[in-house]
């Protein structure tokens, strides 16, 4: 929001308005006669966006003419709203910035509905910007007519409509403002046609009127004071670190307060790469599939530490037999969160990375007057992790192995590639097998589950960060529902590698009808292994994309070197893999923590060999 | 489950109570009465949401309601510490030969008439919830033909005023 950004950009075109003279660059701040649309541009401008996803119609149009002219803001035209919307929150995660998508009124809106939820429920900052029907149209049914603000109340941090061209700049500043500070979320605003059209004047930077919103980054001080006593006092302590610390910067911070104390640290699935995979200290993620040595940890637990997390049912599995010995510390910047399903003993309200720089250091005063040994603490954990280390079995039948694909892929990429998966077990199998090291190179729909999410984020965090290798880990399933935005990708010169792990079915769902449906598949073979339709080699070669496909174990490392060295273009790799493959260790839905089984009939009995 | 009674200081903005509904039926906490009006400040507008939760749903109720942008304030007023009142209009069928004992019931419970025809009195009254019931309880053997209520509205007793903080 510097000064220099709200003049017109050099060879911008001048107002459409007919003045009596010709207008010079006014100085900072002072109004300039606009329409409502190029104050829309001018504002994106002037809040430092720089790419917008985004599909043109109707009632957007106004704001597409001007935006031709922009030489900060980046039009990305993708090939379906929802792709627009989850290639915001794949470039919001992967550069830390806020992610901006934009959509007509009525079904391009309504197609935004199920990435505004998914940014909802991970806490991704997006700005959603649409188009709606003229002011004397609206409550009319006029066509393309969608009340996206009453829609999206629920899944949104906030909206606004707005119903006056002068105040398209501060709705903008306020929409940025309210997306990435606090709890960040998704923002939507919805202008009418004929705001965009109608002249008004434009000046940055507005004021901002929120008398409602002032979150607490600052931690209280006695709070703080009473968690390092806990942290200091406890016996078999765990740092439960969740999606916040990433969002609030806070890697360095929880490398240095874990290091102090010896305690050990579990990431859960939003937090994977906020504490190096190969550290020490670091069991791995817990819930329903982590590994035993992060879910014994947290069942035996004394004391939780939860960083940015939110104890969400797949972390706590039957909430009533969650860590049952554990006081809770729990910080936040939500208090919503703050004993919402676990009470806390000690509530701390803040922005994740002062609140673990507090603690570093009250921790390290208490520690002089006490400090417990944690040995056998850790000779239990390792006991653990030794027995019950994460692991697969290779198919029967002589397929390809689900889990082998992804970890080579993994082992064979350069440190700091970005990873983004879809959902379902090829998922869970890329947060469990490929190892991350550094905060944003793990990008995946976590709260809302969004089948389909890998391939539009990939290009949204590619987009973001152009200099990283992105590669999409994806399922067949999921790949079929976004997979147009490859098209984008292509003729965006977005250059990402997707690796579909087709094992020809919706293998989580299938898992389960395995488990507890008597292995009685009912829609779930989707025909990709016995028909192969559609050939995704095929499909990637019409989408403008190199194909490639493995279909055995020597073939695969071959094939990811061949991916990684075609650069002009994106890549898809059709895995073809067995389709018995199962995501272990697993708590089933609804059972406890201690019910959890480390492999099909394996129940480590942890909590009773004490 | 304990009745509580929230003032909620929100911006005058459109879609507020949509908001503010919207998050009750979501989470899935019951509204028992609520109601919006203005108060001496132009932008900002005032909420008495009376609810029914436990104590921990409560204070879930109070931190979701601040997460809205719009929502400026939130103050719990204890029954004993405020004054709450509700609006009652009904009207009760009352012919020449009840009509005194209708009109008894009405002053012992200092309501008043506000309108009267040969088969109806109109019956205006002002309280508590508690009050209001017993007053239609009272009225009931006359024939009630149609009862209209506005939600509670409730300020705190003392010289303090929750809404000069809540404006910087």
């Amino acid at each position: 929001m510097t000064s220099a950004t709200s003049r017109p950009a050099p060879g911008e075109p001048p107002s459409p308005r007919p003045g009596p003279r010709p207008k010079p660059a006014p100085p900072s701040g002072a109004p300039i006669r606009v329409t409502g649309a190029q104050s829309l541009v001018r504002s994106l401008e002037a809040v430092g966006c720089e790419v917008v996803f985004g599909i043109p119609g109707g009632t957007i149009l106004p704001a597409y003419d001007p935006l031709l002219d922009s030489t900060k803001v980046r039009h990305i035209l993708v090939r379906h709203e929802q792709g627009a919307g989850h290639a915001a929150t794949g470039y919001a995660q992967a550069t830390g910035k806020v992610g901006v998508c934009m959509a007509t009124s009525g079904p391009g809106a309504t197609n935004l509905v199920t990435p505004l939820a998914d940014a909802n429920m991970d806490s991704v900052p997006v700005v959603a910007i649409t188009g709606q029907q003229s002011r004397p149209l609206i409550g009319t049914d006029a066509f393309q007519e969608a009340d996206i603000c009453g829609i999206t109340m629920p899944i949104t941090k906030h909206n606004f409509l707005v119903t006056d061209a002068a105040d398209i700049p501060r709705a903008i500043a306020e929409a940025f403002h309210l997306a990435s500070t606090g709890r960040p979320g998704p923002v939507l605003v919805d202008i009418p046609k004929d705001v965009l059209q109608e002249m008004t004047s434009y000046s940055w930077p507005p004021e901002l009127r929120l008398p409602g919103y002032r979150p607490t980054t600052r931690p209280h001080g006695k709070q703080v004071r009473e968690a390092a006593k806990l942290i200091a006092a406890a016996k078999r302590p765990v740092l439960y670190v969740g999606g916040g610390v990433i969002k609030a910067e806070a890697s360095p911070e929880l490398l240095r307060l874990a290091e102090d104390t010896n305690i050990p640290v579990v990431t859960t699935l939003m937090a994977r790469g906020a504490f190096p995979d190969s550290h020490r200290q670091h069991l791995g993620m817990p819930g329903m599939h982590g590994t035993v040595s992060a879910v014994a940890a947290m069942q035996k637990s004394d004391l939780l530490v939860a960083l940015g997390a939110r104890f969400d049912d797949r972390v706590t599995g039957q909430l009533s037999t969650f860590a049952p010995d554990a006081l809770v510390v729990h910080a936040d910047i939500d208090p919503a969160e703050i004993s919402k399903n676990r009470r806390a003993d000690v509530p701390i309200v803040g922005d994740c990375k002062e609140i673990i720089t507090e603690l570093i250091e009250a921790v390290r005063v208490e520690r002089e007057s006490r400090s417990v040994d944690l040995t056998p603490w850790w000779e239990q954990l390792d006991a653990l992790r030794s027995t019950f280390p994460l692991g697969y079995d290779w198919p029967d039948d002589g397929t390809l192995s689900p889990q082998y694909v992804i970890e080579r892929i993994g082992a064979l990429t350069p440190a700091g590639t970005l990873f983004t998966a879809g959902v379902g077990q090829h998922q869970m199998w890329a947060a469990q097998f490929v190892k991350y090291e550094s905060p944003r190179t793990w990008i995946n729909s976590g709260g809302l589950g969004t089948m389909g999410y890998a391939v539009p984020a990939a290009m949204g965090a590619k987009a973001g960060v152009p200099d990283v290798q992105v590669w999409a880990i994806d399922g067949d399933g999921c790949f079929q529902m976004t997979n147009q935005e490859l098209a984008t990708c292509a003729i965006e010169n977005i250059p990402i590698k997707v690796a579909v792990i087709n094992n020809g079915n919706l293998g989580m769902v299938r898992q389960w009808q395995t488990l507890f449906y008597g292995e009685r598949y009912s829609s779930t073979d989707l025909g990709t292994h016995k028909h192969r339709i559609p050939d995704f080699k095929l499909l990637a070669e019409a989408m403008g994309c190199a194909g490639l496909r493995a279909e055995s174990k020597d073939e695969v490392d071959e094939v990811v070197r061949q991916a990684m060295e075609i650069n002009d273009r994106p890549v898809v790799v059709d895995f073809v893999v067995g389709k018995d493959a199962q995501v272990w260790p697993m708590v089933a839905a609804g059972t406890g923590n201690s019910e959890i089984m480390a492999a099909r009939g394996i129940r480590p009995l942890f909590d009773e060999d004490e | 489950m304990t009745r509580h009674t929230l003032s909620v200081l929100v911006e005058d903005k459109p879609g507020v109570l949509a908001r503010v509904a919207g998050l009750f039926s979501r989470r899935g906490f019951n509204i028992e009465s609520l109601a919006v009006g203005r108060t001496e400040h132009p932008d900002i507008s005032r909420m008495t949401i009376v609810v029914s939760v436990e104590e921990l749903p409560l204070e879930q109720v109070t931190k979701q309601l601040n997460k809205l942008i719009n929502v400026i304030k939130i103050v719990e007023l204890e029954t004993t510490a405020s004054v709450q009142r509700q609006l009652l209009l009904v009207k009760v069928r009352a012919d020449a030969t009840v009509r005194s004992q209708v009109l008894e019931t009405v002053q012992l419970f200092r309501a008043k008439v506000v309108d009267v025809s040969p088969e109806a009195v109109t019956v205006e009254a002002t309280g508590t919830s508690e009050k209001l019931d017993a007053l239609l309880r009272m009225l009931e053997p006359y024939g009630l033909r149609e009862i209209v209520q506005s939600g509670m509205v409730a300020i705190g007793r003392g010289a303090r005023s929750i809404t000069a903080t809540a404006v910087r």
